[in-house]
């Protein structure tokens, strides 16, 4: 300790507030998921029990809210689930075909016009969706793709969400380009360099774009409300609101329960792709 | 450091020489018509689903249409009426305005401050990183809307802990005077997204330069004044226009809080929610569109301002 504080002086002090802090942060960190754990803990609670019973350990556990949620809407919730999942499933894949392909050719080819569409892509990133909705939703209505899926998924295999292509061409400028010329010395066309050289490489800014589309849509309200009328077509979201109208103010642990459910799946996702999500959130936001 | 947006020039593969001109040409060719078949659904997408509406909306904007109907020509009379005579929509931009203004900078406050106590070392940092970061993941959900409703309800969990110290509270979300406070909370509780891209920006800094300060003899709030906080004036810009883009179309919190109704008292009313009604509730999507470039300006404006005012506070090493 002696060595460690002559080299800087700060570190003994650190030393002795350390405790001190991680009691802060922990803390902290315990009001921050506060109002999780305790939804948690309510929808294990009989009904009655939610609002006398703050703190989290539920004197009384019942999975009652499980199976009245379930069923307390049109259809099973799972049902819900499902059109959510295909959804989101088919949302992922259309980003990360979409994307990619577009990223390779932003970031390793030559071609006439280059920044004129990557100042574009660069702009449509931040460009509210407000501007394209009204019209958009005329075009799909005149489509008759209102109650489908195809306006929530099209947009996606039509590399709609540029932040993703992004993320892709700053990924594969960090790549060696002599793995490029390599491949074409050995014969290789763009396809296959694309395939064999650049995608395998890619795996984490896949990973990151996979997670973030799948956190997204499956959290996406706006679009699912406009798009999605017919109870048949719901997803959870759009269900989870429904709640909301069908049962007023009364049953909050059975809404609880099934909001639980809705969020398993992002915390499952959350769990599994930490790094990722948080590599991607420093990346995009740095280099 | 935020800095790279520019193309890098690719390097150019050399022809072989001994085949001369002919085979360079053929070769970029080939290249452009690969770009462009690797662009092909982006470019559909990008002429479909953005330019077209894009155009098809500032179109409609100066038209009354009710998607039943063929749109009528009527001029600027969406926007004259929109800045003349409807006070929602003054009451909607102030709703917005003030939502953004307080909770933008208490959520920087936030993530600020926990990116500089979780950086440098520290044990179990990844473990607070996650819990801090696990709200701005759910946040923008749904169930998590509905939660907050009932926390912040008349028999919520606030009101639930009141009770335990006596006191007798009210249903926050129901009293226009704090529905939208409770909305605030709400985006200052996903502080950890900007914490995350914070705590990525603290470690680019060469830890050289603490010691180097130390040396000298310079405290630990010396430091941060003279060392951290200059070198992350871009990141914490970056995320000021990041943020301020992103709360200002906010609209889920709002509509499940008020179910819809922006209420109480168009207390919650936020921009989008009033656009959303406008176009698909009222069907008068001309006049939303109206409210949509409004938005365009709005945001475009205040990233403008971001931009000019950065001249005077951001510190950019190369720059100096």
């Amino acid at each position: 300790m002696a060595t460690a504080s002559s080299r800087n002086p700060f570190l003994y002090r650190r030393r002795i507030s350390r405790g001190a802090k991680h009691l802060l942060l922990i803390g902290f960190g315990l009001i921050m998921l506060y109002p999780l754990l305790w939804m948690i803990s309510s929808s294990l609670k009989p009904e009655e029990l939610i609002f006398r019973e703050p703190g989290l350990l539920p004197s009384k556990v019942t999975f009652d809210n499980y199976t009245e949620g379930w069923s307390a809407l049109a259809h099973p919730f799972g049902y819900y689930l499902w059109n959510s999942a295909v959804i989101t499933a088919l949302s992922v894949v259309g980003n990360l075909a979409a994307c990619s392909l577009a990223a390779y050719a932003f970031a390793r080819l030559n071609f006439p016009l280059q920044k004129l569409w990557f100042a574009l892509m660069l702009g449509t990133i931040m460009l509210p969706l407000h501007v394209v909705i009204v019209p958009q939703y005329i075009m799909f209505s005149q489509l008759d793709m209102i109650n489908t899926i195809w306006p929530l998924i099209l947009p996606k295999f039509l590399a709609h969400d540029s932040f993703f292509i992004f993320l892709m061409v700053q990924f594969i400028r960090t790549l060696p380009r002599e793995l490029d010329e390599a491949a074409s010395i050995d014969g290789a066309g763009y396809w296959r360099t694309f395939f064999r050289v650049i995608l395998p490489l890619c795996t984490p800014a896949l990973a990151t774009t996979a997670i973030f589309t799948f956190i997204w849509t499956w959290n996406d309200f706006f679009s699912q409300l406009l798009y999605l009328n017919n109870p048949d077509n719901f997803t959870v979201p759009v269900a989870l609101r429904t709640f909301l109208d069908s049962s007023g103010e009364s049953s909050w642990g059975p809404m609880f329960a099934m909001s639980i459910i809705a969020l398993g799946p992002i915390f499952g996702f959350f769990l599994a792709g930490q790094k990722y999500l948080i590599r991607g959130m420093a990346t995009t936001g740095l280099k | 450091m935020v800095d790279s947006l520019s193309l890098k020039k690719p390097v150019v593969t050399a022809p072989a020489p001994q085949n001369g001109s002919r085979q360079a040409v053929n070769r970029s060719r080939r290249e452009t018509l690969a770009a462009y078949t690797f662009l092909a659904p982006w470019f559909v997408g990008l002429f479909l689903i953005t330019i077209g509406p894009i155009v098809a909306s500032f179109y409609l904007s100066f038209t009354d249409y009710s998607l039943l109907e063929e749109a009528k020509w009527v001029g600027l009379e969406n926007y004259t009426h929109l800045f003349t005579e409807n006070p929602r929509f003054w009451t909607s931009l102030k709703v917005t305005g003030i939502y953004v203004l307080v909770s933008v900078p208490l959520q920087l406050g936030f993530a600020l401050g926990l990116a500089l106590m979780l950086d440098r070392g520290l044990r179990g940092l990844s473990f607070y990183r996650s819990i801090y970061y696990l709200p701005s993941l759910l946040g923008g959900s749904v169930a998590i809307a509905i939660l907050w409703r009932k926390i912040f309800g008349a028999d919520g969990l606030i009101n639930g802990l009141l009770a335990l110290f006596g006191i007798q509270g009210t249903s926050y979300v129901n009293d226009p005077d704090t529905a939208l406070g409770t909305l605030v909370l709400l985006h200052v509780w996903t502080f950890g997204a900007p914490m995350v891209i914070f705590l990525a920006g603290l470690r680019q800094i060469p830890s050289s330069y603490y010691e180097a300060a130390a040396m000298d003899g310079a405290g630990v709030i010396q430091q941060f004044k003279s060392i951290t906080l200059p070198l992350l004036t871009p990141i914490i810009f970056f995320n000021l226009v990041l943020e301020v883009i992103k709360s200002f179309q906010s609209f889920t919190q709002s509509f499940i809080v008020s179910n819809g109704s922006g209420g109480p008292n168009d207390s919650t009313l936020f921009y989008t929610l009033y656009l959303y009604t406008k176009g698909f509730k009222d069907y008068e999507m001309g006049y939303a569109s109206a409210m949509a470039w409004v938005l365009v300006v709005i945001i475009a404006g205040l990233t403008g301002v971001n931009f000019l005012a950065s001249k005077y506070w951001v510190f950019y090493g190369d720059s100096k």
